[in-house]
């Protein structure tokens, strides 16, 4: 079977970019991409995004971000898993080489959302919800998030201090990090002195809505000798994995368990041939703390209702057994949604190449998750360096 | 936001947000809404079934910051209700004091008013979970 590597990767800064529209920021970030890889043509393009429609009522991102990026005729169609888009995106090229149908793919994820009122921003962000028995009841992301936290709380006797400090570790890599949203360290109280967003979930257990683009090239280790990508830049996507569960909250099995997690990184895993104790560092969907914790516990980093105990003991900071969102997660970094799964790859190869700002000490094996929904699409990656 | 022109995209929800109108397959697994396929054993031999409406509180939280087209009912508790029959429903509460809300707290439902669109658009109903009256 033919292998894959990512040969370039690049990306915006993540902020409220008010100068600059989505096509601008896709743009720079495939181009970026191609700068690094030092290609100047790729033979498709895949678009991770998640609600350009509302958001900036533009659809059919394939021909717009390949028009402007001068790629010429090449197929380029947008890929849509909620916030989970960018690592389907990735999955998708991936899988475009591994078939042998495209040697050199390039790989977007974008989200402009801050052209739209919050409160817009915040319906368009439950259309990833059911709509009809979610959305219909004024449910928004965070609360259905809130929901899990105080559950989550209860289950295991919890406190909002223990979340609190998945958000004081992605800070505390963010602010080393230039591409990141919020580049300030922070304290616990820092969270727990902000307002309620949907109790007992508060702004800083959130990630903030943002705007952002990030971007790969994949082709296989044959086609990067030929295009004379030096090997240091090479980094093997070595595993995937993907699955759903149910659309809504109410259907889960298990309010408590990331089932999809689950599988998609038993897939990934059994594809890499790797196990969760061969990962150097983990890129988690923190898009709200609890997740964070549930993400460690469906990965198999930590036991069922352990995820924040790792946080308590100290396990997941860069110099520890478990480092996560070395580059700040999405809780720092921001969290542009259809672009989150692509920064989280190129952050991966970063740490791969052992470039990242905050570099976790001789890391060989890196893994990306990608939540789409309130877990209802997930997407695992394994990355290795070559 | 959606222009309100839908009233058949509500209306076709009428038996399930107006009567609870659930699904049992024919293994005896209940699941609500209905759906063609039992989430449980596969089973596509699915009968209506109306589900009592009492239930207890599973979680709960205060929305502060709701989606457009809420403002107006900000902030108002969202609560996941285990139904006595099984299947779990996302619903507002309503008729309660936030502070008295808790894990296990006992409901029952009621068709209550969940938004209204502008001047010349619709109102939806639908259910909602309140203490019990009686």
């Amino acid at each position: 079977m033919r292998k894959a590597v990512i040969i370039g990767a690049g990306m915006t800064p993540v902020g409220e970019h008010w100068k600059l529209g989505l096509r601008d920021l896709a743009v720079e970030a495939l181009l970026n991409a191609m700068d690094d890889a030092g290609i100047d043509r790729v033979d498709s393009l895949y678009v991770g995004n998640m609600v350009s429609g509302p958001f900036v009522e533009q659809e059919n991102l394939g021909a717009l971000i390949a028009d402007w990026a001068g790629l010429g005729n090449i197929p380029a169609v947008k890929i849509e898993a909620a916030c989970a888009s960018g690592g389907a995106a990735v999955q998708e090229g991936v899988k475009a080489v591994l078939s042998g149908l495209e040697d050199v793919v390039a790989v977007v994820g974008v989200e402009k959302m801050t052209d739209a009122w919050p409160s817009d921003a915040t319906r368009y962000l439950a259309y990833a919800a059911d709509a009809e028995w979610e959305l219909f009841h004024g449910a928004s992301f965070v609360a259905l998030n809130a929901l899990i936290m105080r559950y989550y709380m209860k289950a295991y006797g919890y406190t909002e201090e223990d979340l609190a400090l998945f958000a004081v570790n992605a800070h505390a890599n963010g602010a080393r990090n230039p591409y990141a949203m919020f580049k300030r360290p922070i304290k616990v109280e820092t969270v727990l002195k902000s307002p309620y967003v949907a109790d007992p979930l508060k702004l800083f257990d959130a990630s903030p809505v943002s705007d952002g683009a990030a971007s790969v090239i994949i082709t296989t280790p044959e086609k990067a000798k030929e295009l004379g990508v030096p090997k240091e830049k090479w980094v093997e996507v070595a595993g995937m994995g993907r699955a759903i569960d149910t659309i809504s909250l109410a259907s889960r099995e298990d309010l408590l368990v990331l089932k999809a997690a689950k599988v998609a990184a038993e897939r990934a895993y059994k594809m890499a041939g790797v196990t969760a104790k061969d990962i150097d560092f983990f890129e988690v969907h923190d898009a709200f703390t609890v997740m964070a914790a549930l993400s460690l516990e469906a990965l198999g980093v930590a036991g069922k209702g352990e995820g924040a105990k790792l946080a308590k003991e100290g396990q997941i900071a860069i110099d520890a057994d478990y480092p996560i969102q070395t580059m700040g997660g999405l809780k720092a970094r921001g969290h542009p949604v259809g672009a989150t799964g692509v920064y989280q790859t190129v952050e991966a190869v970063l740490q791969l190449r052992g470039e990242a700002p905050s570099q976790v000490p001789d890391a060989e094996i890196g893994l990306t998750q990608n939540i789409g929904g309130t877990g209802s699409n997930i997407t695992v990656n394994v990355f290795r360096r070559v | 936001m959606a222009r309100p022109m839908q009233v058949s995209r509500y209306w076709r929800h009428f038996r399930e947000k107006y009567m609870l109108i659930g699904g049992k397959c024919e293994n005896g697994h209940v699941h609500f809404p209905k759906r063609s396929v039992c989430p449980v054993c596969g089973s596509r031999k699915i009968e209506e079934i109306e589900l009592s409406g009492r239930g207890k509180v599973l979680s709960w939280t205060i929305v502060r910051n709701p989606p457009s087209g809420f403002e107006y009912y900000k902030p108002f508790p969202l609560a996941l209700v285990e139904l006595e029959e099984g299947p779990v429903v996302l619903a507002q509460l309503t008729d309660v004091d936030p502070e008295e809300i808790d894990f296990g707290m006992e409901v029952e439902v009621v068709t209550k008013k969940i938004r209204e669109f502008e001047e010349d658009g619709i109102i939806l109903y639908g259910y909602k979970f309140r203490p019990p009256v009686e």
